[in-house]
């Protein structure tokens, strides 16, 4: 069969297609997003009838697929790992009600921070809610994984984390599939009190969690994901996670590697092939990307003395992804000396493009806040982020999804006003309506800017789920009518604008500004795409 | 074989057509490929690069190793320097001479062409001009693929099947101009090393 060249996060989608996926949901975010975007294009899965589409958010996201997989049916939530944070509600307690058709949670993980504000590991929330979890090395993998992890989902009734980072979601490689699996049937709970997380069956669903416990770990260690090589010099031990593995092949080109290798691939860890590793070797070298997940397991755990190398003493840094000359130099490798870059080469950081609506709206804010004192503005994630940069210096706070609202309702409570919030058209219905709600309640000294480009711009443009409706939300959620304005920020309307700008900031209660203008990247391709059509 | 590569430039400036065509290319050549792009934030008019690799054996990691590059392919002058640690020994660079400012200290172009020309394997065209002389201003990332075409080890037909395959929904003008800026990129490379 002619192989698929696919990104980790399409070879996760395609695995899921041939699995027998019933739906899948999903927020943006980078790395994650190409999951489903994956599926949205794909014709199979419209012939197959499965579900996709954008969610509002994680949360959100994660509950449909519960919902789907309590019907009998295959379902997957994919998301970033700050979104998990979201979903955590949810995606914990869907580890005590169990699932019924294969539930699968995609976590992409960022370490190095590439697009993201924190490099959280996930591995951390498959174990604190106690579920199996499998992280894949390569594309093909990625793929694989996907019909196994259904099958263990359906085997323990357990949801199953897949956690992969970066560098595989975003790399290309040949797949070859395999066969399709049909979708299943409906078929609900046999206990009908399954998913009533009431005290009493709250316990009861606990302690078949706990239960599960063991069978877990024994799926692991019997598990093909982790592979243990044999390896005749015993001074080292190698324990090489996901990704991790394939730098320590590349820098044995030969694929002869003298040391013990305990390849993993699914959690919870393999207690006795991390044993036997542990009492063979002199010396245990840890390679995982993110967080020293396995290290400090193994210091606590099998805590005899023995030397365990790895982002905690050092031998490899405590921030940041791996890449094959970190684990070249943690295998104590003669590093060769390479070129280096020209003092001349200047930093090119992001910025918003040419003619981005966003630059217009930080103008007239700008200049309409030129008469306070600075650090009134709290905004949020979204390109629009980017107006914390050079030129326009125009946000002092960036924290997480809807955190502008809610950060800039606090300030004012402090008596700091006035503040102002600026958010995104899609951010703000992802996490920021609640917020505005408390706002409206306290009847808080805020303005909030909610810049409408009609779309998920960083992610790459997709469909937001505010779009058309944010006016009818805003005066919903009790915000005055008259105080809900709607402005097109381009160059020509900047002293317009910075009119209405300075006129509602000095309102003392709740307004909100709508400055609305579709991006110009989807612009180009709605364009492109129309003219094709003609 | 082995082969990697280093693709670099401004997020916008669609490096990753050319790493489509070569990874299209090196597929249907039956060889192994891995390819890490860069998606997301730094697209926004920041520096990107994708590793591509390319072998007949199986490849272990997604991205190449310090000083293992054999490649470095630049639509954008500046962006060639900021992967010289990348490169091999033996590496060649292959890059557009035409800068693309978007910061407001962007160095002295031709401070950049001095230090392109200091590398002893380099190629350096204007692929913007060439493109616009074959009256199409959007080929010039294909013009810059020509260029490398002789250095990388696929067949030339199978780069040209590539790029016909690519474009296809675009029509057979669309293919045609880019087979010639292939062409073109491919003869100015071929001559400048005979210089």
């Amino acid at each position: 069969m002619k192989k698929l060249l696919l990104l980790g996060d399409e070879a996760i989608a395609q695995g899921a297609i041939d699995a027998g996926l019933s739906g899948i949901y999903a927020y943006p975010g980078t790395p994650s997003t190409e999951i489903m975007e994956y599926v949205l294009k794909s014709k199979e899965a419209k012939e197959k009838n499965i579900r996709s589409g954008w969610a509002a958010n994680e949360k959100t996201a994660m509950e449909a697929s519960l919902g789907m997989s309590y019907t009998g049916k295959r379902a997957m939530v994919c998301m970033k790992h700050v979104g998990l944070n979201v979903a955590a509600d949810p995606f914990i307690n869907s580890a005590i009600t169990g699932a019924i058709g294969g539930l699968i949670v995609v976590v992409a993980d960022d370490p190095s921070m590439h697009s993201s504000q924190n490099e959280q590991d996930s591995r951390f929330y498959g174990k604190f809610a106690m579920i199996p979890t499998l992280e894949p090395a390569n594309q093909q993998e990625a793929y694989d994984m996907i019909h196994y992890g259904f099958g263990l989902s359906e085997k323990f009734g357990t949801p199953v984390l897949v956690r992969l980072s970066t560098r595989l979601a975003h790399s290309r490689a040949g797949i070859e599939r395999k066969d399709i699996r049909e979708q299943n049937e409906i078929h609900l709970p046999g206990d009908l009190k399954q998913f009533i997380l009431l005290p009493a069956n709250a316990r009861r669903r606990y302690k078949i969690l706990l239960q599960n416990q063991p069978h877990f770990e024994e799926e692991s260690d019997n598990s093909v994901l982790n592979r243990y090589f044999e390896g005749s010099d015993k001074s080292l031990g190698i324990i090489a996670c996901g990704i991790a593995y394939n730098y320590l092949l590349e820098n044995h080109p030969d694929r002869n590697i003298p040391f013990p290798v305990l390849k993993l691939g699914q959690y919870p860890i393999p207690y006795s092939k991390m044993e036997r590793l542990y009492n063979e070797c002199k010396e245990i070298l840890v390679l995982e990307d993110g967080y020293p997940f396995v290290e400090e397991i193994i210091k606590s755990y099998f805590g005899l003395g023995k030397k365990i190398k790895g982002r905690l003493d050092g031998t490899i840094p405590r921030d940041g992804e791996l890449n094959p000359n970190i684990v070249e130099k943690a295998l104590g490798m003669e590093i060769a000396e390479t070129r280096t870059i020209p003092e001349l080469v200047a930093n090119r950081p992001p910025k918003l493009c040419d003619g981005c609506p966003h630059i217009y709206s930080y103008n007239a804010l700008n200049e309409a806040l030129a008469e306070y004192t600075k650090g009134r503005v709290f905004s949020d994630i979204g390109c629009y982020t980017l107006g914390a940069l050079k030129p326009y210096e125009a946000i002092n706070t960036c924290v997480d999804m809807g955190a502008s609202i809610t950060m800039a309702k606090g300030a004012a409570d402090a008596g700091f006003t006035p503040t102002i919030a600026v958010i995104g058209d899609s951010t703000f219905t992802h996490s920021g309506m609640t917020g505005l709600l408390d706002a409206v309640n306290d009847n808080s000294s805020i303005t909030v800017v909610i810049l409408d480009n009609s779309t998920v711009a960083m992610t790459g443009g997709q469909k937001s789920s505010a779009t058309d409706k944010i006016e009818a939300i805003c005066e919903a959620l009790g915000v005055e009518k008259d105080h809900i304005i709607v402005m097109d920020p381009s160059p020509k309307q900047h002293e317009k604008n910075t009119k209405i700008f300075k006129k509602e900031i000095e309102y003392k209660g709740v307004s909100v500004i709508i400055p609305r203008r579709e991006c110009i990247q989807t612009a180009a391709k709605r364009l492109k795409k129309e003219k094709r059509n003609l | 074989m082995k082969q990697d590569i280093i693709l670099a430039g401004v997020g916008g400036q669609g490096i990753l057509s050319i790493a489509a065509s070569i990874g299209m290319a090196a597929i249907n050549a039956g060889l192994h490929l891995k390819q890490a792009e860069v998606h997301g934030m730094s697209q926004r008019g920041g520096d990107v690069h994708s590793d591509l690799r390319i072998s007949d054996k199986e490849i272990a990691s997604d991205l190449i190793p310090q000083g293992k590059a054999d490649i470095i392919i630049s639509v954008e002058p500046m962006e060639s320097l900021r992967y010289l640690p990348m490169l091999a020994p033996d590496g060649w660079v292959i890059t557009n001479t035409n800068p693309h400012v978007n910061i407001p200290n962007y160095p002295d172009i031709q401070d950049i062409i001095k230090e392109i020309r200091a590398i002893p394997n380099h190629i350096a065209l204007d692929a913007n001009k060439i493109a616009n002389d074959l009256g199409s201003r959007r080929s010039a990332n294909i013009v810059m693929l020509g260029a490398a075409s002789p250095f990388i080890n696929l067949e030339y037909e199978r780069l040209e099947k590539a790029i016909r395959n690519i474009f296809k929904t675009k029509g057979e003008k669309i293919i045609e101009t880019n087979l010639k800026a292939l062409k073109t990129g491919c003869e100015f490379a071929k001559n400048y090393i005979k210089k």
